[in-house]
């Protein structure tokens, strides 16, 4: 493996360092402090709410839907992407990045526009046979699912890619079936790349507001998530409290993070 | 498949029969009850609503009625209704909030036929300013000094900011040799010395309290509950300002209690319970103290030169596209024409 | 991206065939038509309603959109800002990179902890925070809001993990054998770096660097209070659109968010393009 003379590797882990800290070491540091200021009052008033506390099960619960959803999704277009060849296959990999690109504002609105209950494309028709989209956990899921899509895809491309499909190719003339190639071949050997992808997925659920915020009704203690109570308890003076909240939910996704990187076999270094 | 994607598996599978039923729960609740209450606000309302409510339910009309709320911009509300969120009662920072409902067929056109002509708090715009006033502002003159910095939300993106503009108009157009010229150029001006224009009155208040700017146009309601909450701020109230009148109103499809709740939120308990939120009563006789106010005692000074949208602006039917429209309002131009902050 | 597979498959195909040919089984048809139901109800679907939206006057609200100074003003901030936050990402990102899977030393799991936290964050605390650290009462003396280095700052913030997180395994996955064989042959440093290790990571900082163009392109949450939104210097396109709705002026909003659709678009395939040319070379 190729390495870097000794100066060259302290300059870059230097430069490294620093810029992380005063990106997001720093202000994450900051967001612990404000959220203990006033000790473990800002938690306990926080928590003595009702309305807090559902919303970080509702917020816990819409996240893991869409991870799972998006981690079938990712691995099975990731799949499809890298290993099979289909008319439409280059539009399709552009369009899947596209999502990242909607501000929270336009997903919002562009899922309004068609599951809405009163005059949306398909939401009158829906809530006729009982399914209600918008202001509810579906509209919700799909809100999540939308900003979230091509974290799992883009980190297993790559890694399918590099891997390249020998020992696919191996297993199957051995006379492995495609479903055992998957299982056995595969899939464990994208096995990081899927969990990278998920921990990300994960995190980024778990702080999404934009567009839940247009898409949820913002319901206290129904369909409020914990970043729009943190925003409501911001713009009612309970400055305290949010910060609290913040860190709960900060503090939720660094610990799936620990674990995965905690299981995780050392990388080799040089 | 790996331990990690199996847990996830399980987690999902464990977490879907609760997510489901709350799926099913949610929806089934569309229907008015007469013991739910839909209640949509604008955001402050979230700490305001509070007392309101619990006192609601120890009357006899509102026992066993219990609440479901949801508050945020009064623009953002009322698109959610529109677009189907279930809402018993609406209380908006704005008349055109209503009057969009109205449009929809979700409230009834005579909503404003009552007592107070649809109105169920009202506020007036504010200079909120550090503490002491280091700079001695107490008149709209004072925001157009050079060097002065003002903060006001975006009358573009904030419905609710559309009082603190037509505020500083009316104060250039009344005053003595003032007239639409005049004040256009007072609010040009003012929009010069403007360094941030955050798209929501909270989160103007929010950039204020982070050090921005020296004079923030805010409402009384929320300065008193600033100066409340222990922040290091003072306001102002300058002789001559805009009355700031929330609507209220109950749909079309409410339960016949939102009506009650209503009467209630009118009545004197009621308006009490806004006037400690800070909020001025829109009935008469209402006493009470509020922590916060520069006054406790006297919380809701007089203010000598009172104007109204409908006696100086002749209603936001014609002040808001008059003023506000995307491309002919004046205001709207006079953003468009300015390089702000440069 | 896909790039390095379709020049192994023209390879294989031969030249001059473009590549309709379909190589799926019934399993993968199968998957791919559920894949597609889902992807057209969530995102085709409402997009296609948003473009809808923008054409219910005909061209006439693209005109208007791209005519109206203070939306354009937008444009140019919101792309601008976000290739240049791209462009800083692409070279921060592969260093972080590195130094999370050569590199050794203590506290080095903190570092990899720390990346993920933009995505954890909410946007809005997230600005914030970063208010509080680079704006008026800022510690360093530093005062960023109200100015375009505020945007800089906080989409820098937001799309931190990208291509970190999409370079990161691909790296770890470089064939120990290959680098060491340039080495015993006599490559330097630098020529391995260039002939070997980069090539094999440009698709995955073409991956990232195209997430991190589409994160930065639609933030919103950060830059509430951090930048000010003042109109021709802080105000992103976000804010337009929101104006827009506010206004009661959908067609404008739908048309303002299909442009940035088309940019998005533009951006992702230019990087498709770019990085076949790279890989077809190298």
């Amino acid at each position: 493996m190729v390495s870097l003379p000794l100066p060259a590797r302290w300059a870059v882990r230097l430069v490294v360092l620093a810029y992380v800290f005063l990106l997001v070491g720093w202000p994450m540091i900051t967001l612990v402090q404000n959220a203990f200021a006033d000790g473990l009052e800002s938690f306990r008033a926080a928590f003595s709410d009702p309305d807090v506390t559902h919303s970080l099960i509702v917020t816990i619960e819409i996240s893991l839907w869409a991870v799972a959803i998006n981690t079938v999704f990712g691995v099975g277009m990731g799949l499809l992407l890298v290993r099979y060849e289909f008319p439409g296959k280059r539009a399709l990999s552009a369009l899947i990045d596209l999502p990242m690109s909607v501000s929270p504002v336009v997903i919002g609105l562009a899922l309004l526009l068609v599951y809405n209950g009163r005059n949306g494309w398909f939401g009158p028709s829906l809530e006729s046979h009982g399914i209600v989209v918008i202001f509810n956990s579906p509209g919700m899921i799909m809100a999540t699912c939308f900003v979230a899509l091509p974290l799992v895809v883009r980190e297993v491309v790559p890694v399918l890619e590099e891997i390249g499909d020998d020992q696919e190719q191996a297993a199957r003339s051995l006379g492995a079936g495609a479903v055992q190639v998957l299982r056995r071949v595969t899939l464990p050997a994208i096995k990081w790349a899927v969990v990278y992808g998920v921990v990300l997925t994960l995190a980024r659920s778990l702080g999404e507001f934009g567009a839940l915020k247009i898409v949820s009704g913002n319901l206290t203690g129904q369909t409020q998530t914990a970043p729009l109570v943190v925003e409501q308890k911001y713009n009612n003076f309970a400055q305290g409290e949010a910060y609290a909240v913040s860190f709960i939910l900060v503090l939720i996704s660094v610990l799936c993070i620990l674990v995965v990187s905690l299981l995780r076999p050392k990388e080799s270094a040089s | 498949m790996t331990q990690r994607n199996r847990f996830l598996a399980l987690a999902a599978a464990a977490l879907a029969v609760p997510a489901i039923l709350s799926g099913c729960a949610a929806s089934s609740g569309a229907s008015s009850d007469s013991d739910k209450l839909s209640v949509v606000g604008f955001s402050v309302l979230k700490t305001a609503n509070e007392p309101v409510i619990s006192a609601f339910q120890k009357t006899g009309a509102g026992k066993g009625v219990s609440f479901t709320t949801s508050y945020g911009a009064s623009g953002d509300q009322s698109r959610a209704v529109a677009g189907g969120l279930h809402a018993d009662e609406v209380h908006l920072s704005l008349q055109p909030d209503v009057q969009s409902l109205v449009d929809a067929g979700l409230v009834d056109k005579s909503w404003d036929q009552n007592a107070t002509h649809g109105i169920l708090t009202d506020s007036v715009v504010v200079f909120l300013v550090r503490k002491g006033n280091p700079l001695h502002i107490e008149s709209w003159d004072d925001l157009v000094k050079p060097g002065v910095k003002v903060i006001t939300p975006n009358p573009a993106s904030s419905g609710s900011a559309k009082w603190n503009i037509l505020a500083a108009w009316a104060h250039a157009e009344d005053a003595p040799g003032g007239s639409d010229a005049k004040a256009q150029e007072f609010v040009t001006k003012l929009l010069h010395n403007t360094v941030a224009l955050p798209g929501s009155g909270s989160d103007a208040l929010a950039s204020f309290l982070a050090g921005n700017g020296d004079v923030l146009l805010a409402y009384e309601n929320d300065s008193i509950e600033a100066k409340a909450a222990g922040d290091d701020v003072d306001y102002i109230v300058p002789k001559d300002t805009l009355l700031i009148e929330n609507p209220a109103a109950v749909t079309t499809d409410a339960s016949p209690k939102a009506q009650d709740f209503l009467d209630f939120q009118l009545s004197k308990q009621g308006q009490t319970l806004y006037a400690k939120a800070g909020f001025r009563p829109v009935i008469s006789g209402v006493k009470t103290d509020v922590p916060g106010a520069n006054d406790p005692r006297n919380p809701f000074p007089k203010v000598p030169h009172l104007y109204t949208i409908d006696k100086d602006f002749g209603g936001w039917d014609k002040a808001n596209p008059e003023f506000f429209d995307d491309t002919t309002g004046i205001i709207t131009k006079i953003i468009a024409g300015l390089n702000i902050g440069s | 991206m896909t790039s390095a597979v379709l020049s192994q498959d023209t390879r294989a195909v031969g030249r001059g065939r473009p590549g309709v040919r379909s190589t799926l089984t019934p399993g993968a048809s199968l998957g791919l038509g559920i894949a597609m139901i889902w992807f057209s109800l969530l995102v085709l679907i409402p997009l296609a309603a948003i473009v809808a939206t923008a054409g219910g006057e005909g061209w006439h609200g693209y005109v208007d959109t791209l005519t109206n100074p203070q939306s354009w003003a937008a444009i140019k901030l919101t792309v601008g800002q976000s290739l240049l936050v791209t462009g800083i990402n692409v070279v921060m990102g592969t260093l972080i990179a590195w130094v999370l899977v050569r590199d050794r030393f203590w506290g080095k799991r903190l570092l990899d902890l720390v990346i993920d936290i933009p995505f954890a964050m909410p946007t809005i605390v997230a600005g914030l925070v970063l208010l509080g650290l680079y704006g008026p009462r800022g510690p360093l003396g530093i005062n960023v809001s109200n100015t375009p280095a505020s945007v800089t700052l906080a989409l820098a913030f937001v799309t931190l993990p990208f291509i970190v997180r999409t370079v990161q395994p691909v790296l770890a996955e470089l064939d120990a054998d290959v680098e060491e064989a340039a080495a015993s042959l006599g490559a330097r440093r630098l020529t391995t770096l260039r002939r070997i290790v980069l090539p094999s990571i440009i698709p995955a900082v073409a991956a990232g660097a195209a997430l991190s163009f589409a994160r930065a392109i639609s933030e919103y949450g950060s830059l509430v209070l951090l930048s000010g939104m003042l109109p021709y210097r802080t105000e992103v396109v976000s804010v337009r659109v929101l104006s827009f709705i506010e206004g009661g002026d959908r067609t404008s909003a739908a048309a303002l968010a299909t442009i940035m659709l088309g940019v998005a678009l533009f951006v992702i395939v230019a990087l498709d393009v770019i990085q076949r040319r790279m890989a077809r070379r190298g």
